[in-house]
Formats: structure tokens, C-alpha cells, sequence
């Protein structure tokens, strides 16, 4: 189980750097990435602030997964935890 | 996903839809579809599918590039005039999309060859000019249980539906019989509007990416006509004729035919 009181122990199943992307590969890149996963999993992603940040969380809730987690970790970028949904 | 960096820019449209995704756009790029008519209908058809990803499209026609199909005709361009039209727009085509595979088929659908044909195709679509192979391909379809996106267009007006044998109605469940010959005069007799051609063929397109993905409610037992002069859709509803001469509970017609290409329909040369 994820849930919200477990936020800080989260250790995710996959990682992803997408800090090279720009949107909206951005977002191509995790979802496909999701798709891979298994409903449950948890994908880590490093991603830059600006535009990512503001597109990739909010694309992700639209298609049905949820964020555990979004932090700043220094120099612009963010680490962003999600919690794969079901298809 | 096998997806090389340069198909993740090029389907990065479709893969962020979540009716599509990698998944939906690896299961265009693995689709067989059938285009017969490199014409008014049959371009949009086709430029939109090999853009879309369709990894084979098979394309049938038997005619050369005229300069009066360049009104409506978007695969096909001045310099081609006088050229075979498969070959014109697989050349089109595959400067669009080079992931696409195009089969050209330089021939008229005849019963002879028409089973084989769509044998190898997931869908089919309909781009032809004449009722005698528009009713030889719902025939065939029906047959061999294979989806039909059927269109036509005239004048001002056009028409759409999808034909899913077994599910709803098909085009001998709306119209039995083909006209009388002459009855309906033809594109060259009567005109069409070039950008009607692009209305209706993009619909076609959008039912056949739709039947691929399995996504979405399709023209299944609904007609939808257009009238570009009033700029109006409507959309009428049919259902599956129990009395259908070939889909029915007592199908008449349980072996391919064809009928006669009326010369009214194709030029002018019968006089009845």
C-alpha cells in the first residue's frame, strides 16, 4: 500500500529522467513508461520546473494515477512520485 | 515499446490521448486497411491513415491521374497527370509516412478478385465512383464478415455509415438494389464540390482509426448525411433488414455477381 501517511517511505518501482525533455515529450515519456507498469507500482520522475511541472502532474491525475508525492530537489528540478492507476 | 525516437515525436499527438497511448498507436502501426479508390474520398482516407500510422494500407484503383480529379483529388498532384493513380499515391503517401507499407493494386474489384483482396485487410473503406462495386463490396464484406466504412458523395451533399457485419445493418439493408442504370447521375455528370470529398473522407478516416482501436461509438446503424450548402448534418438511424438480400435471415444472394457498370453512370455512351 501507498497511501498518503506512507508518502516518505515510498520506494519507487521505476525511475524516470525526463529534466532532457520538453513537453510535450514529457509527458509521451512517463505515460509510456506507466504503461509498462502494473496498476499499484510506483514511477519516480525527475522532471524541470516551468512548463513540465506545470503539465506533467496535471496530465497524469487526468489519465487516473495518482501523485503521491512533488518536491523540489535544487537546480530546477522536481522529483514527482506517482502511483500507477487501472486501466 | 519498440517506439525508435522518431516515432515518439511523430505519434507524440496520438500517444498523449488515453482513448490511444503507446498501446492504441502500436495497434495502428500493426493495422491492414483497404482503400479502394484513390479518388475524391479515397485521398483524404488515405493521407489521413498512413499520417496517422496505419503500418499497411492496400490501395486499388485501375484509373491514370486526369487533370479534372485535381479539384478534389488531394493525393495526386499537376506533374502526375497521366500516371497510373496507385502509383501516384504511394509515392504520396510514403513521403508522408515512410513507416507506412502501401500495396498498390492497379485493377477493377471484380468478383474474382475481390475476396482476395480484403482477405489480407482488417477493414475496409469505401472510395469507389459507381454502384456496381460499391454493392460488390458490401457484398464481399458482408461475406467475409470484414468492417466497411462506406461513403459517397454528390453535388453538395454527402453520406457516411459503417457497416459492421453481424452487429448492425450494411448497405443492401438500406438500399436493396443498385439504382436503375442513369437513375443517379455520376460526380462527372452532375459535379461535386472538391472540399466535400475532404468532409466526408476525413469522417471515413476517423470511423476507421475508431474500429481500429476499438474505441469511441461508431456510424454503426447510423446514417450520417451531410448538406454542405446549408452546412447541416443529420444523422438517420437503420437498422438490420430481417428481408436483406444478403445479410438477412434468408439471404437471396449467397454467391458474388456483379452488375453491370451502366455506361450512364460512367460516361454517356448508353442510350436506353
Amino acid at each position: 500500500m501507498t497511501g498518503t501517511s506512507k508518502e516518505e517511505t515510498v520506494v519507487p518501482d521505476v525511475v524516470l529522467d525526463i529534466t532532457h525533455e520538453v513537453c510535450p515529450m514529457t509527458f509521451v515519456h512517463t505515460k509510456l513508461k506507466l504503461e509498462e507498469m502494473r496498476a499499484g507500482q510506483v514511477l519516480e520522475v525527475l522532471l524541470s520546473g516551468g512548463e513540465p511541472l506545470q503539465n506533467v502532474p496535471r496530465s497524469v491525475k487526468y489519465e487516473g494515477h495518482k501523485v503521491l508525492k512533488l518536491e523540489p530537489v535544487g537546480d530546477n528540478k522536481y522529483k514527482l512520485l506517482i502511483e500507477r492507476g487501472s486501466d | 515499446m519498440a517506439f525508435s525516437p522518431e516515432q515518439l515525436e511523430r505519434y507524440s499527438r496520438h500517444i498523449l490521448l488515453r482513448e490511444v497511448g503507446g498501446k492504441g498507436q502500436q495497434k495502428l502501426l500493426q493495422s491492414r486497411v483497404l482503400v479502394v479508390g484513390a479518388g475524391g474520398l479515397g485521398s483524404p482516407v488515405s493521407y489521413y491513415l498512413a499520417a496517422a500510422g496505419v503500418g499497411t494500407i492496400g490501395i486499388v484503383d485501375n484509373d491514370r491521374v486526369d487533370l479534372s480529379n485535381l479539384q478534389r483529388q488531394i493525393l495526386h498532384s499537376t506533374p502526375e497527370v497521366g500516371q497510373p493513380k496507385v502509383e501516384s499515391a504511394a509515392r504520396t503517401l510514403t513521403a508522408l509516412n515512410p513507416d507506412v507499407k502501401i500495396n498498390t493494386y492497379a485493377t477493377r474489384l471484380s468478383p474474382d478478385n475481390v475476396q482476395e483482396i480484403i482477405a489480407g485487410y482488417d477493414l475496409v473503406v469505401d472510395g469507389v465512383d459507381n454502384f456496381p462495386t460499391r454493392f460488390l463490396l458490401n457484398d464481399a464484406c458482408v461475406m467475409a464478415k470484414k468492417p466497411l466504412v462506406e461513403a459517397g458523395i454528390l453535388r453538395w451533399d454527402g453520406m457516411v455509415m459503417t457497416i459492421q457485419p453481424g452487429v448492425g445493418p450494411c448497405y443492401r439493408c438500406v438500399f436493396p438494389a443498385p439504382p436503375p442504370a442513369g437513375a443517379i447521375p455520376s460526380c462527372q455528370e452532375a459535379g461535386v464540390i472538391g472540399a466535400i470529398a475532404g468532409v466526408i473522407g476525413v469522417l471515413q478516416a476517423t470511423e476507421a482509426i475508431k474500429l481500429l482501436l476499438g474505441v469511441g461509438q461508431t456510424l454503426t446503424g447510423r446514417i450520417l448525411t451531410f448538406d454542405a450548402l446549408a452546412t447541416r448534418f443529420r444523422e438517420v438511424a437503420v437498422k438490420p433488414n430481417p428481408n436483406c438480400p444478403v445479410c438477412g435471415e434468408n439471404p437471396l444472394i449467397t454467391e458474388l455477381q456483379e452488375y453491370e457498370l451502366a455506361c450512364d453512370i460512367r460516361g454517356n455512351l448508353r442510350k436506353d
